[in-house]
């Protein structure tokens, strides 16, 4: 027992780190990814054709393929296209684009639960149609779809595990690397696991509570 | 691209679907038990399934493939690398499957039980012949769509060496420099399965909507 515990406290630095670095790329893809995704499902529901054509696209893609190819196309396809991405510019990329992909069906679901009287409404008083997104729409669908995009902000941590095989020095990656050399794979994962489940659990909870507090007040 | 390069990847496809297969298999059976459990009237039963279903879900996939294939592997069990990913997959399809069965079974009428028993039905033959069928078809379409995410999930297999999709994409694009193409193939070949999963899920949906009345 002693054993184990030296051994986690000499490799928790460096599991740490790791975990800093799954947290910053998970971070910079979902600021990239939530507004791509509200982009999309406006995309998704224009009536200009090609808008519309080009955002199924991207939506169906990012849905349909593993994050794990799309990862493994960022950082080993493009640079055959003439664009070489860091291992992190590449998570980033292919995270994006999978959250864009997913929270655009989330934020869509939302913005279709706008009552379609409010949208009268607002043609009724004059206001034009961007007006009514941003004022009247957007504000209400958002507030919606608000704890199942919270709830996949965790999964999204928990698919940043993945550029584990694109070498970006993650949690898994660094996990991985420390049980190769020691030979201590079980202890080490063990420890991973629970730095990963130490930040989700209590996300998963918090979301099930905020569901439950924004549940009450519109219905 | 070339048809080899199409072909190379092609021969990934059954790795892909055994290992879906499998887990998927292995998770909508042992989610039962776990379901029954989460909703018993046994306080520690609960904790268990409880502890058990956030665990699973709170720990990424290729985490808990790597815990059974190098974990287990290294001295614990042997263990093949189809056997770990089929395992760990397996047992997070697991959590996620009772949770299914446990929203759909409160989407059952209360009234169905409360008819079998005044049929004095024996409480096997309740489970088996009224709540089952309506289980099934309730919970069909959450099923589906997850068996087409677990099929993109599958894609872990190859960091540990199945011969799937991923995998014969990866060596390819590394033993050719076309990583453009070949990784575009892998994704096409994935898009292309749960295509028709999706499309026969929602076809039995319809079918057993009409046939089952809820």
């Amino acid at each position: 027992m002693n054993d184990l515990l030296s051994f986690w406290l000499d490799s928790l630095p460096a599991l740490l780190d790791g975990l800093t670095v799954s947290l910053e790329v998970t971070g910079v893809a979902l600021a990239i990814g939530f507004p791509l995704g509200l982009l999309l499902a406006l995309g998704v529901q224009s009536k200009a054709r090609s808008l519309n054509l080009i955002s199924l696209c991207v939506v169906e893609i990012g849905r349909g393929a593993p994050a794990l190819v799309v990862l493994q196309f960022a950082y080993f396809g493009l640079p055959q296209a003439g664009l070489t991405l860091s291992s992190f510019a590449a998570a980033v990329f292919a995270l994006a684009w999978n959250t864009g992909a997913y929270t655009s069906e989330i934020i869509r679901a939302g913005l279709e639960s706008v009552p379609i009287g409010e949208i009268e409404a607002s043609s009724a008083m004059g206001m034009m149609r961007v007006d009514t997104l941003r004022f009247v729409i957007i504000p209400q669908g958002l507030r919606v779809a608000a704890p199942a995009l919270l709830g996949f902000a965790t999964q999204m941590l928990q698919a940043s595990s993945l550029c584990f095989a694109i070498a970006l020095p993650e949690l898994t990656s660094n996990a991985y690397v420390i049980g190769t050399n020691t030979f201590r794979y079980m202890e080490i994962l063990s420890l991973a696991g629970i730095l990963y489940a130490a930040i989700c659990v209590p996300a998963t909870i918090a979301v099930g509570v905020l569901e439950q507090r924004l549940g009450k007040h519109t219905r | 691209m070339t048809a080899d390069m199409f072909l190379g990847v092609a021969t990934g496809i059954p790795w892909t679907l055994a290992v879906t297969a499998a887990a998927f298999v292995l998770g909508a059976a042992l989610g039962l038990p776990l379901c029954a459990m989460r909703l018993s009237n046994v306080a520690l039963l609960r904790v268990i399934a409880l502890v058990y279903i956030i665990l699973f879900r709170s720990v990424p996939p290729l985490l808990w493939v790597f815990v059974f294939f190098f974990g287990l592997g290294s001295g614990y069990l042997p263990i093949s690398a189809f056997e770990g990913v089929v395992l760990g997959l397996g047992l997070i399809t697991a959590a996620n499957m009772a949770e299914i069965y446990r929203g759909a079974l409160s989407a059952i009428h209360a009234g169905q039980w409360e008819a079998s028993e005044a049929l004095a039905l024996p409480s096997y033959s309740t489970y088996l012949d009224i709540i089952a069928p309506q289980l099934l078809r309730v919970s069909l379409p959450s099923s589906a769509s997850y068996a087409v995410g677990l099929l993109k999930d599958s894609a872990i297999a190859s960091t540990i060496g199945v011969t799937d999709i991923s995998f014969n994409a990866n060596y390819i694009a590394k033993s050719t420099y076309q990583g453009l193409p070949v990784f575009a193939i892998a994704a096409l070949f994935y898009i292309m399965i749960s295509l028709p999963v999706a499309a026969l899920a929602r076809a039995a949906d319809q079918k057993l909507r009409a046939r089952v009345a809820l």
